[in-house]
């Protein structure tokens, strides 16, 4: 077990290493002066020489490619991600300033899909007949809906029509914490609607599978209650893919606070990041972006680790 | 396997299956559909309500028709879709088929390196970096996003493939001397199709709520072309007094997703008998 | 153990354990049932053993399982079941589940599949244990250690943290026989228990099942399609076909004065070890060209990027004349397959020499594979997986000779392939059939066409009816010798069964380990073994005679 650990922690540090040089070469693959492209406004029009000049020097573009991955990496191994166009702050304080808050929405946001996912589709899966059907109808919708509408529907109810909670803003736990728990509640529900129907699906056809497995037939055959053997030889065993699963999704939460913070407002990282790819600051977006990335390959190594706890199988 | 589909096709899925057939439609006939001009403004009737009039689903601030901006929407939408899902769905399966089939190096450079590189990024961040280095536009999007979906295709493929490459048939295919772009393409590849052609419908899907949600952040299609998306955010600004300019075209996008997506389900149960569970 | 031997032959006036009336098992849902068994009746004595036979597609293992009712969820039973008089019909589910694994046990064919991967033996005993008595874990765990040894389970201590996959199939049948036993069942169902498994195993697995029968006084219903099984261990036998019982009589009787014509055929139909080789065999000509000729081969197998190649044959010679047949046999992991995926030239000769018709193919050249290609052919295992899903059978038989350009005309291909189809005893107007339009039998046909296509000298047949029921067998190896004779191949044939081997082949070669242990002239080999190991394997080989079987058992059990 622990061999696999470690194995998997390198294979995800070697993974960082790659996804660090993809966000390096990004800015050189695209075709076209960097420079240039960052500082055009779409419109065609030219910017003026001493402007590029001052990205190239930002940038480091004008000293040898080698030298810039160099300076690249080892830059982002020790947290110093350059600094902003804009307002020339470090990225890493910024970074450091907003990323909890974010941390926060996505933890809540899955603890509640989780915890609403997992035994609805258990239940679903067992129960069949029309609750299984409503639960199919239910859990497509929950997919198919987008979080800036959804999102924008709990405002117009929760918060227009019904006045029961705030439509987004910030206030720092410190401050004001009934205010701060209160704003978080329809941000966390937009986002976790979408992944808890996706594990509701996951987990009842996992467990529909289970169901037809040899060894349920074989735990019937030693006398087990049904209870025992739904629970110790059915739902046990269902929980392998449903790990991976919500493993994807966190990744894909991550990605969906992108809109959830600019619905409510909610100064998280990704509102920053957005800011920044509209002003197209790159350091602050390639900073993020090597956050978010670095973060999603962490939690798929917890993941992994976990299935591996869950299955002695994948442990060698 | 023609009565499989047609089992698999529950009342819903024929609903969702007609609704994609007529966003189809209003692809290619876009002018003819649309009752009004989607740019022109008519700011003495802007905001007006749903109904019976004039516009059937209202106009928006500008007095712009919504129906005829949703139905121009509709266009951009999936273009952009489609294309995505085209690009992704040949690189991928390229990728999961070289992997899958030859292993050692190969799978190491697809399936490693690629593919996993792709898939520690969660899919709009990626996009988001093609958009700051490129600027928003069509092109960009149909790129980033056919090369981000890639890898769902590519870890399909791969799955089957590696299933697959050992049952005998295969084998035999070696034994008796086909060379290996029919083994990989004539044998292996017609074997592997229904999941991927089921993918495909889900790509579509997931393409749309992507695109969407670009637009809505304002990085997807460049204004004033209509979208969905930036629809729903302009509408955002009206939605204590007007809330029918966000929920119009955010009912689009909704119904859209949710209509490939059940297309995919029912293609699942239809194509992929292993699936039995999935209804 | 002599007490074995004084079971009671005949259930005379015992009042039997379990007795079956009229049990019927349907399939369906509301009002549409389709029965797939029509009024099964039988009865297990105290102590008996009762076999239950068929080929697939008999009813055999949902009539059993129909008596726990273990059966899928849109399955009903119907008629009489009496457990010790008890009747378990319309016994609700509470009362079923105290006797399940209590006083009725079962154990399964696949025990890989039949044990939850995620849990150690320990724990599943553990479970079984406490399902049906209050004790604690440890005390539990206690138990579950003698049960382990109670089946010599080789280093009961450590196997039983281990998990299922860590363990041999052999081992992991015996975690679950231990299971079975841990609430002593009166009754043991043991569903096709030793298929799974290689015969040196099979053997020991059989003879546990009779110790603990001996130890305890259970009784037991074994489901086989094993004629050679049901010789072994039978007391008594129900003979099924298409859900019906179609004899029931005591072992001896059966095998010595089968009634029913369907029970004859059955016996007719599977090969006897002894019963001679082939009066129609080629007398190889070992002057002449070999078709096959391997020196000091050894073969790896390629690694990947995550597991290390190993080596799967080492030191092969071997030699196959013109128009002769070797048999390959050997138990799983012996190298049989690997040896005729060499001479197909799918994997490359590590060291040695190979000459095929004469050429040397060793260095594995792109010419050297178009000639393996023109001159040597194959039958695959497996005729659910060997031919395409998505080709007609026209198409896969003519494959081959579209790809090493013999046939371009798509015309032409399809004439041939009628030819071809004929030629096996299949309507040539089947060519557009599609592989899951035909039956096991038919499609293993179909594999013999398509390797027939080339005119090879040499054809590899690999385990080519071990997927097939007997009957079935019987009939695809007469065509096969048939052919044989007709065009005049050699033949390397590779089986499990010595029985299937010595019916057709002239020379016999033995592997284990990827060596060759023994070869020389089938009978020789097989009356007058040199090498412990094939005597071993000759032993453990059951025969189809309750008389012989029980004096064969004897002798293994002495040894």
């Amino acid at each position: 077990m622990f061999s696999y650990v470690l194995r998997r922690i390198g294979v995800g540090l070697g993974l960082v290493l790659l996804v660090l040089t993809l966000i390096f070469l990004a800015l050189h693959l695209v075709p076209g002066d960097p420079a240039m492209l960052l500082l055009s406004q779409g419109d065609g029009a030219s910017a003026t020489p001493e402007a590029v000049a001052r990205v190239r020097t930002q940038l480091g573009l004008d000293q040898p490619l080698l030298t810039q991955y160099w300076h690249f990496l080892s830059g982002a191994l020790t947290g110093d991600l350059g600094e902003s166009f804009r307002n020339r702050q470090p990225v890493s304080e910024a970074i450091g300033e907003r990323l909890p808050r974010t941390l926060e929405l996505v933890g809540l946001a899955t603890l509640v899909a989780v915890v609403v996912g997992v035994p609805w589709g258990a239940l679903a899966a067992r129960a069949g007949g029309w609750f299984d059907s409503v639960t199919s109808v239910l859990t497509s919708i929950g997919i198919a809906l987008p979080v800036f509408v959804f999102g924008s529907i709990l405002i117009l109810v929760f918060s227009l029509k019904l006045g029961a909670l705030p439509a987004g803003g910030f206030a720092e736990w410190g401050e004001d914490p009934n205010r701060h728990a209160q704003i978080l509640v329809l941000p966390a529900i937009a986002l976790a609607v979408g992944f808890a129907s996706t594990i509701a699906r996951m987990t009842r056809s996992a467990v529909l599978e289970m169901l037809h497995q040899d060894w349920v037939r074989t735990a019937r055959s030693m006398g087990l209650s049904r209870r025992a053997v739904f629970r110790r030889y059915v739902l046990r065993n269902s929980l392998n893919p449903v790990v991976t699963t919500v493993g994807i999704g966190v990744g894909t939460l991550l990605g969906s606070t992108v809109l959830v913070e600019r619905v409510f407002n909610y100064p998280g990282l990704s509102s920053l990041l957005v800011e920044a790819v509209t002003a197209r600051d790159y350091p602050v977006v390639q900073g993020i972006v090597i956050t978010i990335a670095v973060l999603f390959v962490s939690i798929n190594i917890i993941v992994d680790v976990l299935y591996g706890v869950l299955d002695p199988r994948v442990r060698r | 396997m023609r009565r499989r589909l047609r089992q698999a096709l529950t009342p819903l899925r024929l609903v969702a299956l007609v609704y994609v057939g007529l966003l189809l439609v209003t692809l290619l006939f876009a002018p003819l559909v649309a009752p009004h001009d989607p740019l022109t403004q008519d700011v003495a009737n802007r905001l007006q309500g749903p109904g019976l009039g004039t516009h059937l689903l209202g106009t928006d601030e500008l007095g712009r028709d919504i129906l005829s901006r949703v139905v121009y929407g509709a266009r951009v939408e999936l273009l952009i879709a489609l294309g995505a899902t085209v690009v992704s769905m040949v690189l991928g399966t390229l990728l999961g088929l070289l992997g899958g089939y030859f292993g050692g190096v190969v799978e190491v450079v697809t399936m490693r390196v690629v593919v996993d590189v792709l898939l520690a990024f969660p899919p709009i961040i990626l996009v988001l970096l093609a958009v700051t280095l490129r600027g928003p536009g069509a092109g960009t999007l149909i790129v980033a996003m056919g090369v981000l979906f890639a890898p769902t295709f590519a870890r399909i493929a791969y799955g089957q493939v590696i299933s697959v490459k050992r049952l005998e048939y295969v084998e035999a295919a070696t034994a008796f001397g086909a060379p290996t772009r029919t083994r990989l393409f004539g044998v292996i590849l017609p074997n592997i199709s229904a999941p991927l052609i089921v993918q495909v419908s889900l790509t579509i899907a997931t393409a749309i709520l992507l695109e969407s949600g670009l637009s809505y952040l304002g990085l997807g299609v460049v204004p004033p072309t209509p979208s969905w998306g930036s629809m729903v955010a302009q509408g955002q600004r009206y939605l204590s007094t007007d809330p029918h300019v966000l929920l119009v075209p955010g009912a689009f996008v909704v119904l859209t997703i949710l209509a490939f997506g059940l297309l995919g389900d029912a293609l699942r149960s239809g194509l992929d008998p292993k699936s039995r569970n999935d209804r | 153990m002599s007490d074995l031997t004084k079971k009671p032959t005949t259930p005379g006036p015992v009042t039997p354990l379990l007795e079956m009336t009229d049990v019927s098992v349907e399939f369906g849902g509301g009002k549409s049932w389709k029965p797939v068994t029509h009024q099964i009746s039988f009865s297990v004595a105290p102590g008996e053993t009762l076999a239950l036979v068929g080929e697939s597609g008999s009813g055999k293992s949902v009539t059993a399982m129909a008596i726990l009712n273990l059966l899928p969820p849109n399955a009903r039973r119907t008629g009489s079941i009496r457990l010790d008089g008890e009747e378990l019909v319309d016994a609700g589910e509470k009362r079923l589940r105290q006797i399940r694994g209590c006083d009725v046990a079962v154990i399964f064919q696949e025990p890989m599949t039949a044990l939850n991967p995620v849990y150690t033996i320990g724990a599943h005993l553990v479970e079984a244990i406490r399902s049906h008595r209050d004790v604690s874990k440890d005390e539990a765990r206690a138990t579950a250690l003698d049960l382990l040894r109670g089946v010599h389970m080789p280093e009961p201590e450590v196997k039983i943290d281990h998990y299922p996959h860590q363990l041999s199939g052999g081992q992991r049948q015996r975690a679950m026989i231990a299971m079975a036993m841990s609430s002593e069942p009166r009754l043991l169902i043991a569903d096709e228990p030793t298929t799974a498994l290689d015969v040196t195993v099979q053997a020991e697995i059989l003879d546990l099942v009779r110790e603990l029968q001996g130890r305890t006084g259970m009784s037991v219903l074994v489901i086989t399609h094993d004629m050679g099984v049901v010789a072994d261990v039978a007391d008594r036998v129900v003979v099924m076909r298409e859900g019906r019982v179609v004899e029931t009589a005591p072992s001896a009787e059966l095998f010595a004065r089968p009634t029913h014509e369907y029970t004859r055929a059955l016996l007719d139909a599977v090969p006897r070890l002894g019963s001679g080789a082939p009066a129609t065999a080629v007398v190889p000509d070992r002057a002449a060209t070999a078709a096959l000729d391997l020196q000091g081969v050894a073969i790896d197998y390629p690694g990947s990027w995550r597991k290390p190649g190993f080596r799967a044959g080492e030191d092969l010679d071997l030699l196959v004349a013109p128009g002769e047949i070797v048999g390959l046999v050997g138990e799983s992991g012996s190298g049989k397959s690997t040896i005729g995926r060499l001479a197909m030239g799918l994997l490359p000769v590590a060291e040695g020499t190979m000459t095929v018709d004469g050429v040397d193919v060793s260095a594995g050249s792109r010419s050297d594979l178009a000639l393996i290609r023109s001159r040597v052919s194959m039958v695959f295992q497996d005729p659910a997986s060997s031919l395409d899903p998505r080709r007609t059978i026209g198409q896969s038989i003519t494959d081959p000779l579209r790809w090493t350009g013999e046939i371009g005309d798509r015309r032409e291909a399809r004439k041939q392939a009628g030819a071809l189809l004929e030629q096996v005893r299949l309507p040539a107007d089947w060519a557009d059939r599609f592989p899951h339009e035909l039956s096991g039998g038919q499609r293993q046909r179909v594999g013999i066409a398509r390797a027939m296509a080339t005119s090879p000298r040499l054809l590899v047949a690999d385990e080519p009816t071990s997927a097939l029921d007997v009957s079935v067998q019987a009939s695809v190896l007469d065509l096969f010798s048939e052919l044989q004779r007709e065009h005049g191949f050699s033949c390397l044939f590779i089986s499990h069964d010595l029985s299937v081997v010595e019916s057709l082949a002239t020379t016999i070669v033995v592997l284990q380990k990827g060596r060759v242990v023994e070869q020389g002239p089938t009978q020789r080999v097989l009356t007058a073994p040199t090498e412990d190991y094939t005597r071993r394997l000759i032993a453990a080989a059951p025969v189809p005679d309750p008389a012989l079987q029980a004096e064969r058992r004897r002798e293994r059990l002495a040894s």
